[in-house]
């Protein structure tokens, strides 16, 4: 759990609040049939892959907080890895998936592709870390928890990570039925910590060790505003993969190197955001001590706004980050939320602003919201509706500051502890 | 280096300032009778070939130099001079356009005088032409042939029926760009960056092939001139060589300014209706089409190595690399050297005049200077500009060099702020534990000025931390540098030594 820091009364009932709207939206948008999660709450949302993997383990934070039954969770759970298993593994255009791994995007009733979206590695490995978790969590001796555990090692055995290299050194980031790999790769920090540790760990389709050793060597450890970081912009590359794994002490060379780990790299990454929103280059509107987060998230579409006789365009969905932009003034307020364990004082502090901001808690629970682009109504510009993704790291992340639950039982999971080792790390609990 | 000859060209364009054509190829020129035989013979007369024999002649040696076509080559004539002059006055117009930002007039319908631009780019060109003028060559003592140069031995130089022989040469002939092999492409037509200033309008619609450093400059400078223009580039980043913080802040700097960009896409197909020209595009199996009036093709270079009988020379070579050379600049001929385009993968205009000067310097006294010890560094002049010398932070990991970046944001410089040019950096990489500097990018609006201070400090073996020592001139961009080196300067300070300080300073 984190680092002892001064909280106000009222704040774990606000965190239960908000915690319990995350879970909310896994337990509205989902199809119970096939365990399936829609990727945003809007009408005729597909299905997005690593939402469910999110779900799978928003599952157990509702068990444990009482919000759902331990039977209602097994059941869900099933569901999603029934379909999985069971699911059309051809490849074709209107598969599901191929090589263990699953089509970004999938239709909600009938669980085939849609959007022409590509195979992806990462969204599969976001999928497979859910999957884990709930086959370590469920460990009762029931019929449902034993069927739990055995689909979940067989999807994770089904995946060829070794494929996903294309016979290079690191993952790319996609496979398309109609071209092929997509032509780039995973390469410098990011997201992609938790794709190459289950990869490594998997004991049927291993990454070889050179993988995570050349993806690391894209690494770029900079000096920035005073700080020593691991650099990566958008924040939510920070926060993804320690959504599941524990990094607090653990290192692998990379980290060994430099005397940090990636538990404290995300809290510099922080401290650069919040720098940045200070500095606010732009003199975008309400940027400051607790309105910050430039990540991955939904801005307005083609809107010119200008500030101090300067135009700036907005982005739509995009990957804003921090130093160098891109910025149009949309942050993610949810990326305050995710980021309480790692600098619980200064997201807590958002986290009250942001929540107190509208009566909806649009500003913190919403995909983006800009302030710089005002309605006909005075209020900001809000991005509408819910992503999952959103949704899924603040319920994780949260109950990670709050108990350090999902931490804990994925310490337990002997493929990332396997992936883990392979990739070099030593130390801590590991 | 033009294959066309000067009157096609002058056919072409009406109006040429009068003294270029008279600098880089005089109508009613007549080659010299050769001597018996020259210490060097250059062939080439572009800036690699003209710093060679500016040099060689300067310390005395016989030298004779043939051009093909016009002398100032790429450089003067087609490359950095003409497309930096269009760049600046595209700035301007941005600028203009900006006024309200600095307190003026925002110029929103700013109209374009494309004709004074293209104007203004040849009288430019035609006063930058005297540096490389037949005049001088000619005061400089060296001989000068107009004609196609011709290989007829190891020793002897073919040119319009005169036999040059000598005891070294250099092959200089440099490069042309690369035609893609695009269907109904050539039908439809297009330019390169060699004809795009020809243009004597300003297409209303263009389309730019290629995002790199020549594809976004002239993407950038042409939007800005009022052109509707879109570039396809078939990789996810433009300037996909650099670092990607630095790739993306161009990207932004082109989006912003109305560029309609097409990344990972590539041009399939061109068709024709009437004027127009429609171009199918494929990103990732989606197939588009994009209707433009005019076509540039910047999707890279290829050495002009044929027809120069460099198998009658014993001069290996290929059709991508070049001219096969060793570190020395010695081809597989020990007595024939190659500089510039022809033989190097950096085909810029600073790096062929380093190694012509590393070639007279091997070529003519004994020893050897290498190539591999230069450090070299190069610009992309978009708006911010991106920079760049030594390693990247990736190519120092591979060679397990312990890396760190010293990044100092644009807006955190005061110059910079005051002239709202606030986007970019400056990293600076160090070996770990030192502040030998291994690189440096730099991404702002005179990145290509303020990158030579990292070029001194690594040729001159400065460390980073002693930049800091250098008094740098307020208020000025260059600040970030010294900010950069105050930086790594703190980081030096070990717990060790701040506890001492602490008790020096508590006594």
């Amino acid at each position: 759990m984190s680092t002892p820091f001064e909280q106000h009364d009222g704040d774990e009932l606000l965190l239960d609040q908000i915690q319990r709207a995350a879970f909310d939206y896994f337990a509205v948008n989902t199809n119970r049939d096939n365990g399936l999660i829609a990727d945003t709450s809007r009408a005729d949302s597909p299905c997005s892959i690593a939402v469910v993997g999110f779900a799978l383990s928003a599952y157990i934070v509702g068990v444990e907080r009482g919000w759902m039954t331990r039977a209602d969770a097994a059941r869900r759970t099933l569901a999603a890895l029934h379909f999985f298993y069971a699911s059309d593994q051809s490849g074709s255009a209107q598969a599901t998936g191929f090589k263990g791994f699953y089509y970004h995007f999938l239709d909600m009733r009938r669980g085939t592709r849609v959007w022409a979206s590509e195979l992806s590695m990462i969204d599969t490995a976001l999928l497979i870390a859910g999957v884990l978790n709930a086959a370590v969590y469920f460990d009762a001796a029931a019929s449902d928890e034993r069927d739990i555990r055995e689909l979940a090692d067989a999807l994770y055995r089904r995946v060829d990570w070794s494929w996903s290299r294309n016979g290079g050194d690191c993952v790319l980031h996609g496979w398309k039925p109609e071209c092929g790999f997509l032509h780039y790769g995973w390469e410098g920090y990011s997201e992609g910590i938790i794709l190459y540790t289950l990869g490594s760990g998997s004991p049927t389709h291993p990454l070889p060790e050179s993988s995570f050793e050349a993806w690391t060597l894209t690494y770029q450890w900079e000096h920035l505003y005073g700080t020593d970081v691991l650099y990566a912009g958008p924040l939510f590359i920070h926060l993804y993969s320690h959504a599941w794994i524990d990094f607090r002490g653990i290192r692998d060379r990379f980290m060994r190197e430099k005397r940090c780990d990636y538990f404290e790299n995300t809290r510099r990454a922080i401290c650069i955001q919040t720098e940045y929103a200070q500095r606010n280059p732009n003199g975008f509107v309400g940027y400051g001590d607790n309105a910050w987060g430039l990540t991955a998230c939904e801005g307005p579409y083609a809107r010119v706004m200008k500030i101090a006789g300067q135009q700036h365009g907005s982005f739509g969905y995009a990957a804003r980050g921090a130093p160098h932009g891109p910025d149009d003034g949309t942050l993610a307020g949810w990326a305050a939320a995710a980021s309480l364990p790692f600098a619980p004082e200064t997201a807590l502090a958002a986290v009250r602003s942001l929540w107190a901001a509208d009566p909806a808690h649009d500003h913190l629970l919403a995909s983006g919201f800009n302030p710089t682009l005002r309605g006909a109504d005075h209020n900001d510009w809000i991005s509408p509706g819910r992503f999952g993704l959103d949704q899924g790291i603040v319920l994780l992340m949260i109950e990670n500051h709050r108990s350090g639950l999902i931490w804990r039982l994925m310490r337990d999971c002997p493929p990332l502890r396997v992936g883990l080792r392979r990739a070099g790390f030593r130390g801590g609990w590991l | 280096m033009r294959r066309n000859h000067l009157s096609d060209e002058s056919a072409r364009v009406e109006h040429w300032p009068r003294d270029w054509p008279q600098n880089v190829h005089p109508a009613a020129w007549q080659n010299p009778r050769p001597a018996s035989r020259y210490k060097l013979v250059v062939i080439g007369g572009g800036t690699a070939g003209l710093v060679a024999a500016h040099a060689a002649a300067a310390l005395g040696a016989k030298v004779a130099l043939v051009e093909r076509h016009l002398l100032g080559g790429d450089c003067l004539n087609f490359g950095c001079v003409p497309s930096k002059t269009l760049l600046r006055s595209a700035h301007w117009v941005a600028h203009a356009r900006d006024g309200e930002r600095f307190g003026g007039v925002a110029l929103d319908d700013a109209r374009v005088d494309f004709t004074a631009v293209m104007e203004r780019m040849r009288r430019v060109r035609a006063r930058v032409s005297r540096n490389d003028s037949v005049q001088r060559l000619r005061e400089a003592g060296v001989d000068l042939f107009f004609g196609a140069a011709c290989f007829a031995g190891s020793d002897a130089v073919v040119v319009d029926g005169a036999t040059l022989r000598f005891h070294k040469a250099l092959i200089a002939t440099g490069s042309r760009p690369v035609m893609p092999t695009v269907p109904g492409l050539v039908d439809a037509g297009y330019h390169t960056h060699e004809s795009i200033f020809d243009l004597t309008e300003l297409p209303r619609r263009l389309l730019v092939m290629g995002g790199g450093p020549l594809g976004c400059e002239f993407a950038q400078a042409f939007c800005r001139f009022g052109s509707h223009t879109i570039i396809a580039q078939d990789e996810p980043m433009f300037l996909p060589k650099e670092e990607r913080d630095a790739a993306q802040m161009v990207s932004d700097s082109l989006a912003r300014d109305g560029v309609e960009i097409h990344l990972n896409s590539e041009v399939v197909r061109v068709r024709t209706d009437g004027k127009r020209k429609l171009v199918d595009l494929v990103s990732d199996e989606v197939h588009s089409t994009v209707e433009v009036d005019e076509i540039l093709t910047g999707i890279g270079r290829a050495p002009n190595v044929e027809a120069i009988g460099l198998e009658a020379a014993g001069v290996a070579y290929d059709h991508v690399n070049g001219v096969r050379v060793d570190d020395f600049l010695r081809s597989t001929n020990k007595n024939i050297y190659a500089a510039g385009d022809a033989c190097l993968p950096h085909k810029f205009t600073h790096t062929a005049d380093a190694a012509a000067r590393i070639v007279v310097r091997n070529a003519l006294f004994p020893g050897g200077q290498r190539w591999s010890r230069l450090t070299i560094p190069w610009c992309t002049y978009t708006d911010p500009s991106v920079a760049h010398v030594g390693l990247y932070v990736r190519e120092a990991r591979e060679r397990r060099i312990p890396v760190k970046t010293f990044t100092i944001l644009m807006h955190d410089v005061d110059r910079a702020i005051a002239d709202g040019e606030e986007h970019g950096f400056v990293k600076i990489h160090v070996r770990e534990g030192s502040d030998t500097i291994l690189g440096a990018t730099i991404v702002a609006t005179r990145a290509g000025d303020m990158i030579n201070e990292i070029t001194l400090a690594m040729v001159a073996g400065i460390g980073l931390a002693t930049l800091a020592d250098v008094i740098h001139a307020y208020p000025t961009q260059s600040e970030a540098i010294k900010k950069a080196a105050d930086a790594c300067r703190r980081a030096q300070l070990t717990p060790a030594l701040a506890w001492l300080a602490r008790r020096w300073l508590a006594r």
